[in-house]
């Protein structure tokens, strides 16, 4: 635990020493900023809906885009081995890889928290599901990081596992749109595997232990499947 | 050699297969305590592979490697904690200050507070690094990587320093400096370091393994190597005054000589004899007589040095 402490704060340091952290960070506020408020004053109602609407869909870009160095980039320059030849374990350098992925992306949600304190000096403001879409955030951040870190670990190829994990993603977003080209009988199934109904459940503020039990099924299996990877690499 | 148990690392039948290319090829090998291990060989031969098994970083296909107590299938983690390791041209994070990898290197070691700056301190010294150390290390030069590699190996203060190719890069006196931080390391450390500059194992190291094609052809001191090996012995003879023919006849007659050949070339002016004597035959002192008696002036008489090269040469060269 210690140790993918340690690993954690150093990939901390490296997103936000290197300019991609602030590029990534600026590209995510002005995408879900200008959506949002392009039409907030249209509906004229002080909710936040359309903001967390949109936010499975700017995820499944972003959080490809900041996970895709953490493995691929060390197989690229070789310091993998260096990695692994450090005491610590493969579950340590996983965990901390995906938690420092998980972070950045909190640090980038949180200048959207200025929007619901906007918003409240305008109206009304229902603070439950803003609370709820906040935490559901944090949530589909992390299955979203889990996938990315995966497809990180594929490849040498930071593009690659970018693509991998965007088709990954946005496959998971979009496939409660798609359910009518799916038989009937696998509907069921097959809307509880797409992500952004489970996102949509917590953002109305109703915490249901089935979504969240679905956000963390993901992150076990996006990082279960980067653990067999690493263990299939030797 | 010492026993199995008090050995540093006991490796037995280690083979590494990558697909169908056999890599490292049954390979047994005991190291003590406070050995400095020379592994040597062509390109391809296998060196690297071996200490990447060595280190953890790659499994063998089969075989044993014991580390102290520990064994590699077993208490890995154990093993990685006694073992500092270089790389191969030492991959280091690029994005990183020279001073933050390190603080780095050291937390992941397991090293505390007071511990650490003064560890961090003493390394920037041995290495060399104090005016690097708020340099970006993907803007270092070749040697200066490889100085920043060999102070991250050095961190936790090792049982086992495994070296691979650790003067690749440096210039003359940057490498005279490593070889003595190797040597006075290796004092009290085990170390194993891999290259195939012959003269750096010469120069630093106390054993001499020398694998090709993923087996080993050869193991044992520098000494002991140098002395043994080269299947003859050479001596060089040059003269003036002297015919081929006249020479090889009188010479012929010394005890000891095997063969008589003559490599002039056609610029000299002397007449150049190689004789191959029989080794562990020292005909030096008949051969000077027999010169003695004839008019020829002797312009030339040394024996050829056995170096680690034509050993080397010997046992590596394609069948």
């Amino acid at each position: 635990m210690q140790q993918s402490l340690h690993i954690l704060s150093k990939e901390l340091k490296d997103y936000f020493i290197s300019p991609i952290a602030y590029i990534v960070i600026s590209i995510f506020l002005v995408v879900t900023g200008w959506f949002f408020f392009s039409t907030f004053f249209l509906y004229n109602q002080a909710e936040m809906r359309n903001f967390f609407n949109l936010l499975p869909i700017t995820f499944a870009f972003v959080i490809p885009a900041v996970t895709m160095r953490l493995f691929s980039e060390e197989l690229n320059v070789g310091s993998y081995e260096i990695l692994l030849t450090l005491p610590v374990s493969f579950k340590d350098i996983i965990l901390g890889k995906f938690l420092a992925g998980v972070l950045f992306m909190a640090a980038a949600l949180l200048p959207t928290l200025s929007y619901p304190i906007c918003v409240s000096m305008l109206g009304e403001l229902d603070w439950g599901p803003v609370i709820g879409g906040y935490m559901g955030a944090i949530l589909l951040a992390a299955a979203y990081a889990a996938i990315g870190l995966f497809a990180s670990s594929l490849t040498r190829n930071q593009i690659v596992a970018f693509i991998v994990g965007t088709v990954i993603c946005f496959s998971l977003t979009l496939i409660n749109a798609m359910l009518y080209f799916f038989p009937v009988p696998l509907l069921g199934v097959i809307s509880y595997l797409g992500a952004s109904s489970h996102f949509n459940n917590i953002a109305k503020g109703v915490i249901d232990s089935r979504d969240i039990l679905y956000f963390l099924s993901v992150v076990f299996i996006g990082l279960y499947g980067s653990h067999l990877v690493m263990q299939e690499k030797e | 050699m010492t026993d199995k148990e008090s050995s540093m690392i006991h490796v037995e039948n280690l083979t590494k297969y990558y697909d169908d290319l056999c890599a490292v090829d049954h390979i047994d090998l005991t190291i003590d305590k406070g050995e400095i291990l020379g592994l040597l060989g062509p390109n391809g031969a296998g060196k690297t592979t071996t200490l990447r098994m060595l280190t953890g970083y790659l499994p063998p296909s089969s075989g044993t490697i014991r580390v102290k107590d520990f064994t590699i299938d077993k208490n890995l983690l154990e093993i990685k904690k006694c073992i500092g390791y270089l790389p191969e041209s030492a991959p280091l994070y690029h994005s990183m200050l020279v001073f933050d990898y390190l603080n780095y290197i050291a937390d992941i070691r397991g090293l505390q507070n007071d511990e650490k700056t003064a560890r961090m301190r003493d390394l920037a010294e041995l290495c060399g690094l104090k005016d690097i150390m708020h340099k970006n290390i993907g803007e270092l030069s070749k040697g200066l990587n490889q100085r920043v590699g060999l102070a991250h190996a050095m961190m936790s203060d090792p049982e086992i320093l495994i070296l691979d190719e650790p003067t690749s890069g440096l210039d003359p006196n940057q490498i005279v400096e490593i070889r003595k931080i190797i040597r006075r390391i290796g004092r009290e450390k085990t170390v194993i370091l891999s290259t195939h500059i012959l003269s750096e194992v010469e120069a630093t190291c106390d054993r001499v393994v020398i694998i090709d094609k993923g087996k080993i052809v050869a193991d044992d001191s520098t000494h002991a190597l140098k002395q043994s090996g080269g299947k003859e012995n050479i001596i060089h003879l040059g003269l003036l005054n002297a015919s081929f023919d006249d020479a090889k006849s009188r010479l012929s007659a010394v005890e000891g000589i095997d063969t008589i050949q003559q490599v002039n070339t056609e610029e000299e002016y002397s007449l150049n004899i190689r004789l191959s004597c029989r080794p562990q035959e020292d005909p030096r002192t008949a051969i000077y007589d027999c010169v003695k008696k004839t008019d020829w002036i002797l312009i030339e008489f040394r024996q050829e040095a056995k170096t680690l090269e034509t050993i080397f040469r010997e046992l590596t060269k394609e069948n």
